[in-house]
This record gives C-alpha cells, sequence and structure tokens, in this order.
C-alpha cells in the first residue's frame, strides 16, 4: 500500500462519509455533555472539504491535507473548526511536499497533529476531549513505524485502534475542558463527541489504504 | 416540536436576511461571508467595536448593532461560533485606523476563532484589542472547567464599550472600560425547559414537569444541578444570592440590575423576578440605579431568566446613559 496523494483524496471522501453516516450520533452524543452541534457543524466542514478537493485537486498528500486544514477553519466554527484545522495543518507541514508517506513520517504527521490540538485547545489527557484519543493514537503510532517491520497500513491500524480504545475511555472521565466542563461530575458516564469524531477520522484512514 | 422555519439548514440564512431588511436603516447585511454591519461604518476616527457568537441568542448580537453600540456583528451557526472568514471580513468593514475590539464570550470555540481572526487582522495591519466577557458565576471551580462563560454581562459590555468608542475613546481606553465592565458584572441563570436546536430537533437537554436547572449558559447546556421547581422569589433569591456574593456588594453600592428572558419566558414573569431581586438589593442597603427587563440574550425557546448585577461608578452610569440606537436597544436619539 502506497500513501500518495489518492490515499489522502480517499481518506478525506471516507471521512466525509462517515461524518454523513455519524452525524446523528454525534449530535446526540453532544446533545448529553454539550451543545447538540458536533455531528451538524463536522458534516458541513467534510461535506466542503469535498467539494475544495475537487476544485483544487492537490497533488501532494500534504496540499490535500492543508487543503483540508483550511475549509474546516472556515467551515466548521465553534472549538471544532479550530482544532480540526490545526491538526490537519500542522500534519500538512510535517509531510511537506512528498509524494509518498513512509511509516516513520506518517507517526511524526500525527505526533504534529496531536501536538497542534494541544497548542490551541490546552487540553491534557485525562481531561476528556479529542486529546484523549489523539494521544494514544500517536504512542500506538509511533510504537508500530519504530518497529522495523512496520507498515504505513499497521501504523494507520494502530492508530485508529488507539483512538477508538481512547475515545470509549473517556465515557468515565469527568471534563475538565470544552463546553462539557460545565457539567462537573454529570459529564461522566458520556463519550466525548470530539474524540468520537477523531476515532472516526482515523478509522477512514484505514480504510482508504485498505 | 413545532417551529416557524423553513428549513433547519437555512434558519441563520434567512433569519439574518429578514432582520436586513427590517432594519435597513440601521444596518447593512453582507450574506457571504455572514455579518451585519453599521451602516456608516467604517465611522471615521471611532475604534470599531465587533462581537459574534453562535446565533439563537437574538437579538443578541446583530441586534446591538448601531449608533452607540457594535460596528459589526458576526453570527455562526445555531450555537456554533462563527469562522474566521466571517470575522476578519467584518473587522476590516468597520476599521477606520484608530483600531478594533473584539468582545467574545468565553466559551472555548469562540475564543479559538476569534483569537485565529486577531492574528490576521493583526497581520493585514489592523491593531486588535479583545474583551473577554466571563460573568457566569454558575460555574464554580474555573481551575477544571473551561473557565467562567459570557452570558448576560455581554450587553452590558457591549453597550458601555460602544458608548465609550462612540464618545472617541482611543483602542486601549475602550478595551479597558470593556474590561472593567466585565470585572464588576456577574450573571447567573436558570431553565425552566429546554430549547431544541433546529437542526438537531429534539430538546437539548431533558427537563422533567416539576424539575428546573439552575446555572444554565446560554447555548442550551445543561447547568451545574438539576432541583425541584420552586417559585419566582425562591428561584430569585438562589440566582441572586451567588451573583452579589461573588460581587462583594455591600451598602452603599450603585448597581445596575439586568433581568434576562431566555426566550420563552412572558415578561410579565420577568418582572416578578425583577420585583423580587430589587427588594435582595434594597435590603443589603445598596441602590438600583439603572435597570433592564427584557429578552436580550435569550438561547432559543427556552423558559427561564438570568439575573446580572453590575457595580455602577458614575462614569459606567454616565456610558450606560448616553445614546444608544440599534434593533434591540434605543434611547437618548
Amino acid at each position: 500500500m502506497v500513501l500518495d496523494v489518492k490515499w489522502a483524496v480517499r481518506w478525506l471522501t471516507l471521512c466525509a462519509q462517515a461524518m454523513a453516516e455519524n452525524r446523528v450520533w454525534l449530535i446526540e452524543l453532544d446533545r448529553a455533555i454539550g451543545d447538540s452541534d458536533h455531528g451538524e457543524n463536522m458534516d458541513r466542514g467534510f461535506q466542503a472539504v469535498l467539494e475544495k478537493l475537487a476544485e483544487a485537486q492537490p497533488e501532494t498528500p500534504g496540499a490535500a491535507l492543508k487543503l483540508t486544514a483550511m475549509t474546516l477553519m472556515s467551515k466548521v466554527g465553534g472549538a471544532a473548526g479550530p482544532l480540526y484545522g490545526t491538526a490537519f495543518l500542522r500534519a500538512s507541514t510535517a509531510l511537506g511536499d512528498a509524494a509518498e508517506i513512509d511509516p516513520e513520517r506518517l507517526a511524526e504527521a500525527l505526533g504534529a497533529a496531536r501536538d497542534g490540538i494541544v497548542a490551541r485547545g490546552k487540553a491534557e489527557p485525562g481531561d476528556k476531549t479529542m486529546v484523549d484519543a489523539w494521544t494514544p493514537a500517536v504512542e500506538a503510532a509511533q510504537a508500530a513505524a519504530k518497529d522495523g517491520a512496520g507498515t504505513v497500513l499497521g501504523v494507520l491500524v494502530a492508530a485508529a485502534e488507539a483512538a477508538e480504545a481512547g475515545a470509549v475511555a473517556t465515557d468515565p472521565l469527568v471534563a475538565r475542558k470544552g463546553r462539557a466542563s460545565y457539567l462537573g461530575e454529570r459529564s461522566a458516564g458520556h463519550r466525548d463527541p470530539g474524540a468520537a469524531s477523531s476515532a472516526l477520522i482515523l478509522r477512514a484512514a484505514v480504510g482508504a489504504a485498505a | 416540536m413545532k417551529k416557524l422555519i423553513n428549513d433547519p439548514r437555512s434558519v441563520v440564512d434567512e433569519s439574518v436576511e429578514g432582520f436586513g431588511l427590517a432594519h435597513a436603516g440601521l444596518v447593512t447585511v453582507t450574506a457571504d461571508p455572514k455579518y451585519v454591519t453599521r451602516k456608516d461604518a467604517p465611522v471615521a476616527g471611532k475604534v470599531g467595536l465587533v462581537s459574534g457568537g453562535g446565533s439563537g441568542h437574538e437579538p443578541l448580537h446583530a441586534g446591538f448593532v448601531g449608533l452607540g453600540m457594535l460596528d459589526a456583528a458576526v453570527p455562526g451557526a445555531v450555537f456554533t461560533s462563527p469562522t474566521p472568514d466571517q470575522i476578519l471580513p467584518a473587522t476590516l468593514a468597520v476599521s477606520s485606523g484608530a483600531g478594533v475590539v473584539h468582545i467574545v464570550k468565553n466559551y472555548t470555540g469562540d475564543v479559538l476563532n476569534f483569537e485565529t481572526a486577531a492574528e490576521l487582522a493583526q497581520a493585514e495591519g489592523v491593531d486588535i484589542r479583545t474583551v473577554l466577557v466571563n460573568d457566569d458565576v454558575a460555574v464554580e471551580d474555573s481551575l477544571y472547567t473551561a473557565g467562567r462563560r459570557g452570558v448576560g454581562g455581554t450587553v452590558l459590555v457591549e453597550k458601555i464599550a460602544g458608548a465609550a468608542a462612540e464618545r472617541g475613546d482611543s483602542l486601549d481606553a475602550v478595551a479597558a472600560i470593556g474590561d472593567r465592565v466585565n470585572s464588576n458584572v456577574r450573571t447567573m441563570g436558570v431553565a425552566l425547559s429546554a430549547c431544541t436546536v433546529p437542526h438537531a430537533g429534539t430538546p437539548s437537554f431533558d427537563l422533567a414537569d416539576d424539575e428546573i436547572e439552575i446555572g444554565i449558559g446560554i447555548h442550551g447546556e445543561p447547568g451545574r444541578h438539576k432541583i425541584p421547581m420552586e417559585n419566582a422569589d425562591g428561584i430569585t433569591d438562589r440566582l441572586l444570592d451567588p451573583v452579589l456574593s461573588d460581587l462583594g456588594i455591600t451598602g452603599g453600592e450603585k448597581v445596575l440590575l439586568f433581568v434576562n428572558g431566555m426566550g420563552g419566558t412572558p415578561l410579565s414573569e420577568l418582572y416578578i423576578v425583577y420585583r423580587r431581586a430589587a427588594q435582595v438589593i434594597a435590603e443589603r442597603g445598596a441602590a438600583v440605579e439603572r435597570s433592564l427587563v427584557g429578552n436580550y440574550i435569550t438561547s432559543l425557546e427556552m423558559q427561564g431568566c438570568s439575573i446580572s448585577v453590575l457595580r455602577l461608578d458614575d462614569e459606567l452610569t454616565q456610558l450606560w446613559d448616553a445614546p444608544v440606537h440599534t434593533a434591540a436597544l434605543r434611547w437618548g436619539v
């Protein structure tokens, strides 16, 4: 499997599909501990990404991610827009103008995305935010890439599985950042919508490479 | 849930378009990207004031665009902050060279999007100051949350900072007045019912018939705790006590008392709340010098209210009294 611009476009297309399919679920998660807009915003944002990709025809994975970053920042709003926008922008910078991504570069780009989210949102692991999906995902990706025998698919699978486990692990947490934090103890017992959408995004990356 | 809409996805577009038509003498509406500017913007030599946030809080913010208040308002999707590609052109449209103040309610999304827009505006040579409004005393432990939210006090910040800009204050002076209002105002709200976001279709939280939610924000997010329904005086005391103690109001002080409706509570009930709040403040030996009662920062059709108390000094009172001409507030002109 080669991670080139075709993969990137497939990934973003699958992201858009996942957001459309899970729109209501994400709205429901957000309704429980936030303000019911996450699914709507992510769906609108990734539909706009698809339109931009069709228009601009990027030539490298990095260019596709940069276009995604700009579109999410300008279309999503809320906290998710700037956070995902920053994540895709940092990942794009880490990829540079490489035509193909190797396992190490992939792990590095995922780490850069996570660092961008942390820098913008100032959340730490355990705060019940998307950081709780991204941190284990990056650790798993780095471990898989270091394995020598690491393949890009192996790195993506490791990241997606860890992100999914990380999202599930937000269920019992009490939120300390974002809108759910206003609920205090009552935020426990619900999945963080941002961690849930992060897991969907990383799972879509596997789908695009399979 | 019945709503007077055509399509959930076009609620904000159509509402803002209607607002522009209804108040064509006061404002100009730009459709894409969406923002509302004062008809005569940019006003030469004047510091520009831009605010914005999710829609669903009407008349906030577009209803406060006009003489003596905001130069521009930037509406996001319902309960979702606007994006930098709206905030930046709105900022540039009202920039006369004297700088622009962003008035931002302290919600993660609003802060991040305005921060980005401010960086971009600075890069275009516009000097930006940001006044962050965080008056909500319901958020008890700001160390473990995203911090106090910006709620009712936002209206007072916009009015008073707007008056300061109108009288010709410098960029730093307008921002300082905004900060001063923010540090002297506290608010707490209650919901008797939840609201329904158009695209979600179901109420934003569940509340039984005999329950109320204390300490709500303005985005239909649940509050700190549910308690059994009480009468108006009881609820008023629950809201006002933390507001007055946090503000440290003592005898002899002058205040502005603002009872705000969340959108679904009749004015008659807001006055019942006002009555009790005024009694309590008088009992503490403070004087209500100015008042505001009505639906100014709402949460769609939510039933409930918030009580804000602003500690007044002579200058703040004078700026409050200064002429204002907007769709939602008008006096002195």
